[in-house]
């Protein structure tokens, strides 16, 4: 596979696996959990790379992923316990947990190849040369396999607790009282997050995975009506974006993860205004025509 | 008479320390209509949710046919109030109401063509087959009404428990609500509905719970709706002037609605 390719699919898998879970976090209103999460697993990264002394994806993943359902419980704690509002609870959450993350990265590993320009801003550019290595035979780039892997992950978690993640986000009160724990899919959710978020994290960057979260997932509202369809359309618009990106930054000489997050902010503003039924545009062109919706 | 189905013992609900409900204590018999009354913020709505186990309780015991509540959660059937879940969700009419069968449905499977089937049955129950694909948020108020009550139904419960399920609905829609409350009613079912409409409540309810934090009265409608007793419920000597406004109120929200 030739470098380009490479890059060109490792974006794709790191936006598809990040659209499909952000696409949850939209309809629960907790977008900017991802966001919180996706900074505060700094410190497990850094905790494990001190930890295991390597670069080792499984170290950093288990870090990463026990940090995110951190963040998620202390949220929820100071939100329930304290009398701390939500955005205030995950506001307070992820900025201490990313500062601790920062100092210990920049006390302790500062003279290591760990540094907090490749976790803030990630750099795809080099993934094919990153090869992951058994033995003496080399089976490829290292982020490809656990992208691939993340990405098979979330696409599983999705497909089989389908109907259960549907009615939590939808309405978590008939699930509490159908039996279906809502704080079991909190947490898998969020443990998902951490994981998809952390191995998203090499090739596109922390600040660049909130947009994988969040634009695709919101462009893909704006254009269905059904969930399914939401959740495919997230990830091909996710996986486009990555396509689009390579392609741009190519052109333009430029950062492919900062290209990558600015087409999915194009394809947005798109869907904002030229949705078949809810873009902007869409609507005042046609509301001339048709009758609204009838409302009692 | 017949037996008790539903037993609430000592309820206390706190919300931040301070008391909403306290002290209840009450028996519901099988196949019986019940009407919830009491003024705002009498906790009306949070004994129900105290049940469902949505709200801690802070004391209370509740045996549901002699079980504890926990195992026998799946015989209730809940339709919280519309305002309580967001009808953007992208999602139709025929899909909140196979949500009511998930219960039924074992971990990592899907719902069945069967569990389909019955949930436009149900559907149809409510004369909103032809809305089946329709997109929620399109729906009147209504019609989403009726959606939670289809879903309700599709649960195939022995109790439901319903929260204001006449507020901000047509006449239709009412009409079609008590329609099916009274089939429910036939084949033994027992509903509990929180009400605010008094001037309803001998005409659809027969029994009434009068509440406001405390239990005021529970029996039948004959006995319970008196005008001292809902004089004692809605407080003092202002009570049926409260009552009225509140109605006065609910109604003016309701035209703001329309």
């Amino acid at each position: 596979m030739s470098g380009t390719l490479i890059i060109i699919f490792t974006g794709m898998l790191a936006a598809a696996s990040c659209s499909l879970l952000g696409s949850f976090l939209i309809l629960r209103r907790m977008s900017m959990l991802g966001d919180a999460i996706s900074h505060a697993v700094l410190p497990g990264i850094a905790l494990a790379f001190l930890f295991s002394n390597s670069r080792h994806p499984l170290p950093m993943l288990i870090g990463a992923g026990a940090l995110g359902l951190i963040t998620a419980f202390i949220t929820e704690t100071l939100h329930r316990a304290g009398r701390v509002q939500q955005d205030a609870s995950i506001g307070v959450t992820f900025t201490w947990l990313f500062a601790i993350g920062v100092i210990l990265i920049s006390a302790y590993a500062g003279h290591v190849d760990l540094d907090q320009e490749c976790v803030l801003y990630g750099e795809i550019a080099y993934v094919p040369w990153d090869t992951w290595i058994i033995g003496r035979t080399s089976l490829g780039p290292r982020a490809l396999w656990l992208l691939g892997g993340v990405f098979l992950l979330d696409l599983l978690f999705v497909v089989f607790c389908y109907k259960e993640l549907k009615l939590t986000t939808f309405d978590p009160q008939l699930a509490h009282s159908v039996g279906i724990s809502t704080r079991l899919f909190h947490y898998l959710l969020m443990g998902a997050v951490s994981l998809t978020t952390v191995a998203a994290f090499e090739s596109v960057g922390a600040i660049l995975v909130v947009a994988m979260l969040v634009a695709p997932a919101a462009t893909a509202y704006l254009l269905t009506d059904r969930l399914s369809t939401m959740l495919i359309l997230a990830m091909v618009i996710g996986a486009l974006c990555s396509v689009f990106g390579y392609f741009m930054a190519h052109a333009l000489d430029a950062s492919i993860a900062g290209a990558m997050a600015t087409v999915a902010g194009i394809f947005f503003a798109a869907a904002f205004l030229f949705a078949p039924r809810h873009g902007l545009v869409t609507r005042r062109f046609l509301g001339r025509f048709t009758i609204p919706a009838e409302r009692a | 008479m017949t037996k008790s189905i539903l037993s609430v013992r000592d309820l206390s609900v706190a919300y931040h320390r301070r008391p909403v409900l306290w002290n209840i204590n009450c028996d519901f018999r099988q196949g019986r209509l019940i009407g919830i009354v009491g003024p705002n913020g009498a906790g009306k709505s949070t004994f129900i949710k105290a049940i469902m186990g949505l709200v801690p309780m802070a004391s209370g015991v509740i045996r549901v046919f002699d079980e504890p509540i926990h195992k026998a959660r799946h015989l209730i059937g809940y339709v919280p109030q519309r305002g309580s879940v967001d009808w953007d969700f992208p999602t139709n009419a025929l899909d909140v109401v196979l949500m009511g069968r998930y219960g039924k449905i074992p971990l990592f499977r899907r719902p069945s063509r069967q569990h389909r089937a019955f949930a436009l049955e149900c559907l149809a129950k409510l004369g909103m087959a032809e809305f089946s694909h329709r997109q929620i948020s399109q729906l009147s108020g209504g019609q989403q009404q009726r959606v939670f009550l289809a879903r309700a139904l599709a649960q195939e419960a022995d109790i439901y428990l319903m929260d204001e399920p006449f507020a901000g609905v047509d006449a239709a829609t009412e009409q079609a609500i008590i329609i099916l409350m009274r089939e429910l009613k036939s084949r033994g079912k027992t509903i509990v509905v929180v009400h605010h409409d008094l001037q309803t409540v001998p005409e659809y309810f027969d029994d009434v719970m009068l509440i406001n934090q405390r239990l005021v009265a529970f029996g039948t409608t004959r006995e319970v709706f008196t005008e001292q007793k809902i004089h004692e419920t809605y407080g003092g000597r202002l009570s049926m002037l409260t009552a009225v406004g509140e109605q006065m109120v609910k109604r003016g929200e309701e035209g703001a609605r329309l």
